[in-house]
């Protein structure tokens, strides 16, 4: 069984983001590994990308530092194998197109089965295109995680339909980053995809506080948290690990 | 396959959130291009607007200095904005408001399709926002008035490199922000299905205005056409109705910038491996881990670690030809038709007479060469002044 299944079995799922290598991977080895600990029911890494077009101004800033801290794909390929030795949390990747493909999809791929990576979630892999990465994603029991957007509509169906371990739900329009009001209907969106395949739901984009957490917890099976843990690892830097912990924490309980 | 493909290259990799807008894009392109009403306003606008047809100027000074092919210059510069750039805009502007857009945006690196944009906006009553890096607003400050003049917000991108790169994604950033009501009118054959498509049809009077007014000149067809490659516009508009015509040699010009053996350079075929950015498969400038690379060059308007799709098929077809031109060799043309002919071409386009310049002593006097003039070169004054040691500013 892929883990992924398992992190929808404790209630609503809190997922939380860090960018891995900011400040650098040992703290980000130790990040995944407190953050299980605080109830965390699925962790996203992401791996840097040089162009993050999908992320607001402080993802975007975590990917800069950490390739300027000399981060590459092989050293976070590394730094997985090494928490798979503490934890046994569901973890997906959050990487655009390039990084796959110029790395080798095929390697990339065989790369996640062994060092213990579960999905993958490519922002920039719409679903007219995810035959780019999928037969090989399949190969290596990697589940290719489906996006909707507000924008999605009748889309819906036919992506929901195809997709595999959960579907994220794009919260709002635009960029990755805190947001003080979420309107998209979630509820309607979430009931199309139910519509078309029994999936978990995840949303994310803009969630930031124990609030909106619970508002989102309350329609969704999962609640996705990026840019307010990465402003947290911004403000303390290798001193991190501590206050991330407690904001998962709080954040589980508020999404339950 | 997606749609979109040239062969290998091409496609839409972009996030949901922009899927059903560039579907509707297409279908919107799709019935339009098709409409006689549409077809006539833009046959308009690009004759009493835009100065259309542009001339094929003889170079006979030059010609006869190098002692070799015919150099004929395409002169779009002549063209109001200074550019190629306003053909794309004018025909997708028009496409925005007919499909009920409010607002475009657009990215820039030199300028010149940002103030295309703007131009094209103000004309048509559309609000406009143009993206454009931090370096380029710097470099190319009077462009940034001349965008404000006409009525556009123009937004110093301070991302990443802060060059095109950067525009192009804060560009895209922005539409997913807000696409509802807002167009964004790429500047290039280049982004995801169908921009590559819509762009390179727009741009195509060029090459079909050439093979007339040279038919109407000489009698006969070019034997070589040479334009600057950045995203690949102005040399897809030039190259396009000629890819059938076997004989016609077909050059692309890049970016050196200090030599394609340095690292700085925006030399993407020479440098460039396959790879998938703003939306498309084609060749770019990265590392072994497809981070994008930083690229230089001292034409902002080439400064791009990219190259539209087509272009990549192009060449992996062997069809065209894609050459290096450094910065040195491109002040150098800059210079020497601004003497020789009395005409100041943009430091893009004077990547392309370089080449002319290499090429036309080889060939025969019967043989002739068309040169892209992409643009005017007054944006590149005070650029090419401080290039040669002399302390002005705009």
């Amino acid at each position: 069984m892929n883990r992924i299944e398992k992190a929808f079995r404790n209630g609503t799922a809190f997922i939380p983001f860090i960018t891995a290598g900011d400040p650098n991977l040992d703290v980000t080895e130790q990040l995944v590994v407190r953050m299980a600990a605080s109830g965390a029911d699925l962790i996203e890494l992401g791996v840097p990308f040089s162009d993050p077009v999908a992320e607001g101004p402080v993802i975007q800033q975590a990917n800069e530092r950490a390739l300027a801290a000399g981060v590459t794909t092989d050293g976070v390929f590394e730094m997985v194998k090494r928490v798979r030795k503490q934890t046994d949390i569901p973890l997906v990747f959050l990487t655009y197109v390039n990084p796959v493909y110029t790395y080798g999809t095929e390697r990339f791929m065989r790369n996640c089965a062994d060092s213990g990576v579960d999905g993958l979630i490519v922002p920039d892999l719409p679903y007219e295109e995810k035959d780019e990465l999928l037969p090989f994603a399949k190969k290596h029991g990697i589940k290719l995680i489906a996006l909707v957007a507000p924008t999605s509509q009748e889309r819906i169906r036919m992506i929901a339909k195809e997709a595999e371990g959960f579907v994220y739900c794009v919260s709002s329009m635009g960029v990755t980053g805190v947001r003080s009001q979420i309107k998209t209907n979630l509820s309607a969106m979430i009931a199309s995809v139910k519509a078309a395949n029994d999936l978990p739901c995840a949303i994310g984009f803009g969630i930031a506080s124990p609030e909106q957490a619970h508002e989102m917890g309350e329609i969704a099976d999962g609640v996705i948290v990026g840019s307010a843990i990465v402003k947290i690892i911004e403000q303390y830097g290798e001193a991190c690990v501590g206050p991330v912990g407690d904001y998962v924490a709080e954040m589980k309980q508020a999404a339950l | 396959m997606s749609k979109g493909r040239f062969g290998a290259f091409g496609g839409q990799y972009i996030p949901e959130t922009l899927m059903n807008a560039v579907n509707e894009l297409e279908a919107a392109y799709e019935h339009y291009k098709n409409d006689p009403q549409f077809v006539a306003e833009l046959d308009a606008l690009l004759k009493d607007y835009a100065g259309r047809p542009s001339l094929l100027y003889y170079a006979e000074k030059m010609t006869r200095e190098l002692g070799g092919a015919k150099i004929y210059l395409k002169r779009e510069d002549l063209n109001h904005t200074g550019s190629h750039k306003i053909n794309n805009v004018l025909g997708q502007v028009l496409l925005a408001k007919k499909m009920g857009k409010k607002r475009v945006i657009a990215e820039t690196g030199a300028g010149q399709h940002g103030v295309a944009t703007a131009t094209a906006a103000a004309l048509m009553g559309m609000e406009c926002e143009i993206f454009m890096g931090k370096e380029d607003t710097d470099r190319q400050a009077l462009n940034v008035f001349r965008m404000e003049l006409l009525g556009a917000k123009v937004h110093a991108v301070t991302s990443g490199t802060m060059t095109l790169k950067d525009a192009v994604n804060e560009t895209l950033r922005e539409w997913t922000a807000r696409v509802e009501d807002t167009h964004y009118v790429l500047g290039s054959v280049m982004g995801p299905h169908p921009f590559p498509m819509i762009v390179r049809d727009f741009q195509k009077v060029i090459g079909e205005e050439v093979r007339q007014q040279m038919l109407e000149k000489e009698g006969k067809l070019p034997d070589v056409l040479i334009a600057c490659v950045g995203g690949g516009s102005n040399a897809m508009g030039l190259f396009y109705d000629f890819i059938g015509d076997r004989d016609v040699r077909l050059i692309g010009c890049e970016a050196a910038g200090h030599g394609v053996d340095t690292d700085k350079n925006a030399a993407t075929i020479a440098n460039g491996t396959l790879g998938v950015f703003h939306g498309m498969k084609s060749y770019f400038c990265q590392d072994e881990y497809g981070q994008i690379a930083p690229v230089y060059s001292i034409s902002a308007g080439l400064d791009y670690p990219g190259i539209g799709p087509e272009h990549a098929q192009l060449h992996d077809t062997g069809r065209a030809e894609y050459v290096s031109i450094t910065d040195a060799e491109a002040v150098s043309a800059f210079e020497y038709l601004s003497r020789t002919e009395g005409i100041i071409p943009a430091i893009e386009s004077s990547h392309a007479v370089a080449y002319a310049r290499r090429l036309a002593p080889a060939m025969k006097k019967d043989q002739i060469i068309v040169v892209n003039l992409s643009g005017r070169g007054d944006k590149d004054v005070a650029a090419i002044a401080r290039y040669r040691g002399v302390e002005l500013y705009e």
